[in-house]
């Protein structure tokens, strides 16, 4: 059964003439990984609150078709429920800590208060999560005074330690270093395989690549490409709709122009790219 | 203007020591991009040009002044700062007057105010949002209305702080002609990135930080060839660096350009 369930979903913010969201059909798998492209303004974001149950809940405006996740409808509950069962992580990390607490530690461990944990099992989870993450040394500092890559690690890990069914979240890497991109990618990777269902939205196509088991090119509020990463990640319809794509793939591209690449697909990742151009 | 960074060592009030003795020249008009791990100290760094920062010990020059011996609102005549995270910077209620009041509180004309406001939204393609709330525009935008708000003040040196987080290819193509245009008013231009591709795409200096220290400075192609060194501060090298590497090509490569040239030539000899 989906634990993913949007049908023929619209949806128009307060005010606004043109749908953020429009005749969306999605379905996901429980473990499934798929991650969510487009350019600035396609309707990422709108997604992410859409399935963590934001929309309608926090912002209204009108929302029509079906939308049901980890078996809650949002016709049907309200935002308390819905956060039992789907995480989200904002697109802006700097709006997320809390308010409510002096440590880092302490800022991690609070939804988990909140919902009655004990306190070891608190504890254990809460430090298994910051390891994860690659952030124990911050445990004792403030939350307030950190560099913006550790402020949005700290984020993220407060959603990961709540261990939700759905896990949403919204370009959770945009202030990380390169290769502590890649570690939270992989991070993601091992708890969908553990059963955790998610959903990604990015514009980095090279990790995107070489985790995510599908992908969905949002344009203008509408699904444009659904498919496996190889294949959406390299469909000439996302460069003519403004979407960035890989270098591999656009250098790969130029070079088929120039007869320097001689397969019929382009790549997405360095290890298709080294075996094609070799070739 | 010259910016000369000598010893500098900073501690935050609670002890985090976030740099640790960084010195640093960069020429008039020099161009360049900085990189490194989370909490290197690239922010606290930026900081300390623009004075919001004071040096615990060492020193700031940016052209004759100390920046301990002057305030922030006269270093802002020479040093323009793109804060990493926009909502620290925006206050205004609508675009336009954002982006006026850095160049009027600097006490241009009222006629050059305007000039300078038209400019900077054109760079950036804003003329459209002049009224619009910059809280109604999207975290993207309201990096875009950041940038506008610092190019209108028209100073020597401008730092952008982490420009292309979350922009789609389309933004990115904007801010790296934003760049490009700078470069050819003679101003000095220092970027702090995440984006390598970006970074080795657009700037001819590049400096890599660790943990409070400056680890390498040098030319782009060579210190973006240095894969073990980058990988201490958590740096991977460019998407076309890695591949030329794997390839066996001799030169590092940072650019589809250079790229393309050498395939070229192994595929005709
Ligand atoms: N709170 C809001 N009120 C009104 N319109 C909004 C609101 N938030 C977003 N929109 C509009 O909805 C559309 C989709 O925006 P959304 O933020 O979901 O895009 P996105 O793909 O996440 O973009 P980005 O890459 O900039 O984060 C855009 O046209 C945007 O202007
Ligand atoms: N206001 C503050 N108070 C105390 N410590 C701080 C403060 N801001 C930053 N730090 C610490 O100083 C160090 C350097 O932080 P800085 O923000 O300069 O890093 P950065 O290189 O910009 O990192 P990022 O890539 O994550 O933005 C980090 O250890 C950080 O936790
Ligand atoms: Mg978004
Ligand atoms: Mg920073």
């Amino acid at each position: 059964m989906a634990i993913v369930n949007l049908q023929n979903v619209t949806y128009k913010y307060p005010l606004t003439e043109k749908p953020a969201l429009q005749n969306i059909d999605l379905q996901m798998k429980e473990g499934e990984f798929v991650a969510v492209i487009g350019p600035n303004g396609a309707g990422k974001s709108t997604l992410c609150y859409t399935l963590a149950g934001f929309v309608p809940h926090f912002f209204k405006g009108e929302l029509t078709g079906s939308v049901e996740v980890a078996r809650n409808e949002t016709s049907k509950s309200n935002l308390h429920e819905w956060v039992l069962n789907v995480g989200l992580a904002f697109q802006n990390p700097f709006n997320q800590i809390s308010g409510a607490k002096y440590t880092v530690f302490e800022e991690i461990a609070f939804g988990l208060e909140n919902i009655g944990v004990p306190r070891e099992e608190m504890k254990g989870r809460v430090k298994e999560a910051m390891k994860m993450t690659g952030i124990s040394d911050l445990a004792d500092r403030s939350p307030y005074s950190l560099s913006g890559g550790q402020q949005q690690r700290v984020a993220l890990t407060s959603i990961l330690v709540m261990q939700p069914k759905v896990l949403v979240l919204d370009e959770p890497t945009s202030q990380m270093d390169p290769i502590g991109t890649r570690e939270v990618f992989s991070v993601v990777r091992t708890m969908a395989e553990r059963g955790m269902t998610v959903i990604l939205a990015e514009h980095k196509m090279e990790w995107i690549a070489n985790f995510a088991d599908r992908v969905i090119a949002l344009h203008e509020g509408q699904i444009l490409v659904d498919g496996k990463p190889g294949e959406v990640l390299t469909s000439d319809v996302l460069t003519e709709k403004g979407f960035g794509i890989s270098r591999y793939t656009s250098v790969a591209r130029r070079a088929r122009e120039l007869g320097l690449w001689k397969r019929d697909t382009l790549p997405v990742t360095l290890e298709e790219a080294v075996k094609g151009f070799k070739e | 203007m010259k910016i000369e960074i000598s010893k500098l060592e900073f501690t935050y009030p609670g002890g985090v020591q976030a740099l640790r003795g960084v010195s640093l020249e960069i020429e008039p008009g020099e161009q360049v991009a900085i990189v490194g791990q989370n909490g290197a100290g690239k922010t606290t760094l930026a900081k300390h040009l623009n004075g919001l920062l004071k040096p615990t010990s060492g020193s700031i020059h940016i052209g004759d002044w100390d920046t301990r011996e002057q305030s922030v609102s006269k270093l802002a005549q020479r040093v323009g700062y793109v804060f990493q995270n926009p909502d620290e910077q925006l206050f205004s209620k609508d675009v336009g007057t954002e982006v006026a009041f850095g160049p009027r509180n600097l006490g241009f004309s009222g006629e050059q105010v305007q000039g300078l406001v038209n400019d900077a939204l054109m760079l950036t393609e804003l003329s459209d949002k002049t009224d619009t709330n910059p809280y109604d525009l999207s975290p993207t935008w309201r990096k875009m209305v950041a940038i506008a708000s610092v190019i209108a003040m028209d100073t020597e040196i401008v730092i952008f702080d982490e420009p292309t987080t979350g922009q789609d290819a389309a933004n990115i193509a904007r801010i790296a002609n934003v760049i490009k245009v700078l470069r050819e008013r003679g101003k000095t231009v220092i970027t702090i990135t995440h984006d390598i591709d970006f970074c080795a795409e657009n700037f001819e200096r590049v400096i890599a930080m660790s943990q409070g220290k400056i680890l390498l400075d040098g030319k782009a192609n060579d210190v973006l060839g240095e894969e073990e060194i980058l990988a201490t501060t958590y740096v991977d090298p460019p998407q076309l660096t890695r591949l030329g590497k794997r390839l066996g090509f001799k030169e590092t490569v940072r650019n589809e350009k250079e790229f393309l040239a050498i395939l070229t030539k192994q595929g005709h000899g």
